[in-house]
């Protein structure tokens, strides 16, 4: 197989082909081409993220309001605490992969073996913990109504902790009052064969009047940050007419359609974005298990060169790389 | 195959005895610096949630001042400093994960100088397109209204 292309007669010589003017082979030179086209993609979604948001920078979702939950602990609202668990998980994953490209270069199978095992368990548990955010985030907490105009009013009630008023949320299932209803879920078998229907929202908008009727202490919010940085709650008064008069439809939790949180572009973002990502890291760890039986099977033992960790590495620290960003821009800023 | 490795970091003020020795180092530094945005996130001080610079008005040298000093007037210190710690990481990740600081500086510029030129350009553009967007809804006299 040497001889094939390695000489061509031009080692040495400026021009002709033989040598490396960077220093790095074919396939390396290629993953960094690679990375940087992705990486334009990449922030092709985060600037479009940015132009959405600055669109919209009076009304959109404050992130620590949204992402909230950490499992096994529930009922708490325990902002940041899950996602730095995941940037610790994936940066953890990023060393395990450069110890294995240390150990690559000193030609020790047995360490290479080992690391690349430990990247590949990281990546299961960051993309693990991406799907369990999704579900959480699919399923909604408190709920909300959708006004005609496409805003979001939300529910909540004034309380005094540590002698400060602050603004608690309350889920729509707490006060809803159930109103006996004509209006069942359209289903094949009962309706027109040839059409289907979504499924019903778990209340009327009706019923969440009554039940806001009911309860004098419950307020409304409207998206509008307000100074503060605070969402804006409105009087009772307000609040009543609100619901009466612009309250459309009650929504749950988020999906591409409508979101319980604010702006539906926010969740929008959101999957496409951290799916996009996680899509990559779900990649990389399948292409990690390849490299990863390669390495057992001892090719590049026989190769004499662990060039394609190496070359795998470059991808699994991108990857590491982006979600640095889509941390700072999804849950910090 | 001798692959040479350089070192130190933070401009040699540390220098570390093996590679493997770098790369948990760099880790260390990295966790810090994710445990400080974590924490400012959580806590979010007042003193960082408001501009400390208002924008000048009037005249063209007060449109220069407001431009040259941008991220000054018209972003949160705070949000300013998960900026800045994102990109000390994304350099010590690129430098030391991707080993960046080994390879030739040829390589490096085509590679960084690439990518952060795009990326900045495509930044400027979008947001400065998003506050136009958002001047032309929110004007005494918009003919858009939003909120109903």
């Amino acid at each position: 197989m040497d001889t094939t292309v390695a000489n061509t007669g031009t080692e040495g010589k400026t021009w002709g082909g033989g040598n490396k003017p960077l220093g790095a082979s074919y396939g390396k030179l290629m993953m960094w081409f690679f990375i940087v086209s992705d990486a334009l993609t990449f922030s092709g979604f985060l600037a479009a993220y940015g132009f959405s948001r600055f669109k919209f920078i009076k009304e959109w979702p404050i992130a620590d309001e949204v992402f909230t939950h950490v499992p096994f602990l529930h009922g708490q609202e325990l902002p940041m605490i899950y996602v730095a668990f995941m940037t610790f998980i994936l940066i953890m994953s990023s060393v395990t992969m450069v110890l294995a490209v240390d150990a690559g270069h000193h030609m020790n199978k047995a360490k290479v073996t080992l690391y690349m095992f430990l990247t590949i368990i990281g990546g299961a548990i960051f993309v693990g913990s991406q799907a369990w955010e999704w579900a959480t985030f699919i399923q909604g907490d408190y709920g909300a109504v959708q006004t005609k105009g496409g805003n979001i009013l939300q529910f909540g009630e004034k309380v005094m902790v540590d002698g400060e008023e602050k603004f608690k949320r309350i889920s729509i299932d707490e006060f809803a009052v159930t109103i006996a209803s004509e209006r069942a879920e359209h289903e094949r078998k009962n309706g027109l064969w040839f059409v289907t229907e979504e499924t019903l929202p778990p209340y009327s908008v009706e019923e969440i009047y009554k039940g806001l009727e009911a309860n004098s202490n419950i307020l409304v919010r409207n998206q509008i940050i307000n100074d503060e940085g605070e969402k804006t709650v409105l009087s009772r008064e307000e609040s009543l007419r609100q619901i009466k008069e612009n309250g459309k439809l009650v929504v749950k939790g988020a999906n591409l359609v409508v979101n319980e949180y604010g702006t539906s572009l926010f969740a929008d973002f959101f999957f496409f974005i951290t799916g996009f990502h996680g899509f990559h890291v779900f990649s990389g760890v399948v292409i990690n298990i390849i490299i990863f039986f390669n390495v057992i099977l001892g090719t590049y033992e026989r190769r004499g060169s662990y060039e394609m960790v190496e070359k795998v590495g470059l991808y699994w620290h991108f990857v590491d790389l982006v979600w640095v960003f889509v941390f700072t821009f999804f849950y910090l800023v | 195959m001798a692959h040479a490795h350089k070192l130190e970091i933070f401009q040699g003020l540390l220098k570390f005895k093996s590679n493997t020795q770098k790369i948990w180092g760099v880790l260390i530094f990295l966790t810090i610096v994710t445990a400080i945005e974590v924490v400012l996130g959580i806590f979010k001080p007042d003193v960082l949630m408001h501009t400390w610079i208002d924008p000048m008005e009037g005249g063209f040298f007060a449109t220069l001042y407001n431009i040259i000093l941008s991220p000054f007037i018209y972003m949160k210190p705070l949000n300013l400093i998960f900026i800045v710690l994102t990109i000390v990481k994304a350099y010590y990740i690129t430098w030391d994960f991707m080993h960046m600081r080994d390879e030739k500086s040829s390589l490096r510029r085509m590679v960084v100088w690439t990518a952060v030129f795009l990326i900045c350009y495509l930044i400027f553009i979008l947001l400065q397109e998003g506050g136009y967007v958002f001047e032309v809804y929110n004007t005494e006299d918009a003919l858009i209204k939003r909120d109903f």
